[in-house]
């Protein structure tokens, strides 16, 4: 059974590897101080981190015989949602100003995260025409 | 005719297939009977929920979509390694992090949402906002010395191909 062998010792690398950068990312999670910077270590976590152990985990169940697919599809949800909550953690950065402010986007008037709900509510000055017949 | 009432049946054909796929990756073993089963809830979640979904998205070709998901992995390959090195050895000081803007030639939401979920899963980079009327995607980088070839390599690597997906 030497595919079982090579099976085994492939798993074992991949866990190695996967818990290697998961390590790096716990360090850079620990080392950066400022809230931007640090929010990218979890990515590494969520991509090649996971994606290694779901490697060893799927490699490991061919070796003992029983082949499963689930980790493909928990692999594709991560890949799905991980960036929605990178994406809202960087959201709730800019909008406490806990980050430096980025710059003015070339076309149009501001970032839609420091758009202010209240420049929308002030109400636009009356059409002369129209304002008689808002009286009546 | 007959493109209509394929359209009636199948709003989002492409869903219809993916949602087949999940459920028999589900099951865990393959079978007829599963892979029909499949393809009937495939059916019938896109036709029930498609009152909130009301737009067909226009064109997708999934060959090519196929060939950037392969592009996509080996590119977070080598970016965790270039990011694990710059976390290990890069000191807080040094680092030059830096917010990127990205103008769009995108425009199906369907097409900036990939653009981002890429940009996030890729170490070293993590899209943070879209300017208010969608013209713009901030980024922001984690050490780069040259913010400028960040930004045209995210235009010419994946939004050029991103434009020939989605048509």
């Amino acid at each position: 059974m030497s595919g079982q062998i090579l099976a085994t010792y492939a798993s074992a690398l991949s866990l190695l590897i996967g818990s290697g950068f998961i390590t790096v990312g716990v360090i850079g999670l620990l080392k950066f101080n400022d809230p931007m910077t640090r929010l990218h270590a979890p990515t590494k976590v969520g991509t090649i981190g996971i994606g290694m152990l779901l490697l060893a985990s799927m490699l490991h169940s061919f070796a003992i015989g029983s082949s499963s697919m689930h980790e493909l599809l928990i692999m594709s949800f991560l890949f799905v949602t991980a960036p929605v909550s990178a994406n809202f953690i960087a959201k709730v950065n800019i909008h406490r100003r806990t980050c430096e402010t980025p710059p003015a986007p070339p076309r149009d008037d501001t970032w839609s995260t420091l758009n202010s709900p209240e420049a929308e509510i002030t109400p636009a000055p009356l059409d002369p025409v129209k304002e008689p017949q808002t009286n009546v | 005719m007959v493109r209509r009432a394929f359209y009636w049946l199948l709003p989002h054909p492409f869903l219809t297939l993916l949602l087949a796929v999940v459920w028999v990756l589900l099951q865990n073993e393959f079978s007829a009977g599963m892979a029909v089963f499949g393809l009937i809830l495939g059916i019938i979640i896109p036709w029930g929920t498609s009152i909130w979904w009301p737009d067909q998205p226009k064109g997708f070709h999934l060959g090519r979509m196929f060939t950037y998901a392969l592009m996509v992995i080996y590119d977070i390959i080598k970016a965790n390694i270039e990011v694990a090195w710059i976390v290990i050895s890069v000191p807080n000081a040094k680092l030059k992090p830096a917010w990127i803007v990205i103008p769009l030639d995108l425009v199906q939401p369907e097409a900036i949402t990939v653009l981002a979920g890429t940009i996030t899963l890729t170490p070293g980079t993590v899209s943070a906002d879209l300017s208010n009327e969608g013209h713009s995607l901030l980024v922001h980088v984690l050490h780069t010395d040259d913010p400028d070839g960040v930004r045209d390599e995210i235009k010419t690597r994946y939004e050029a191909r991103l434009k020939e997906i989605f048509i």
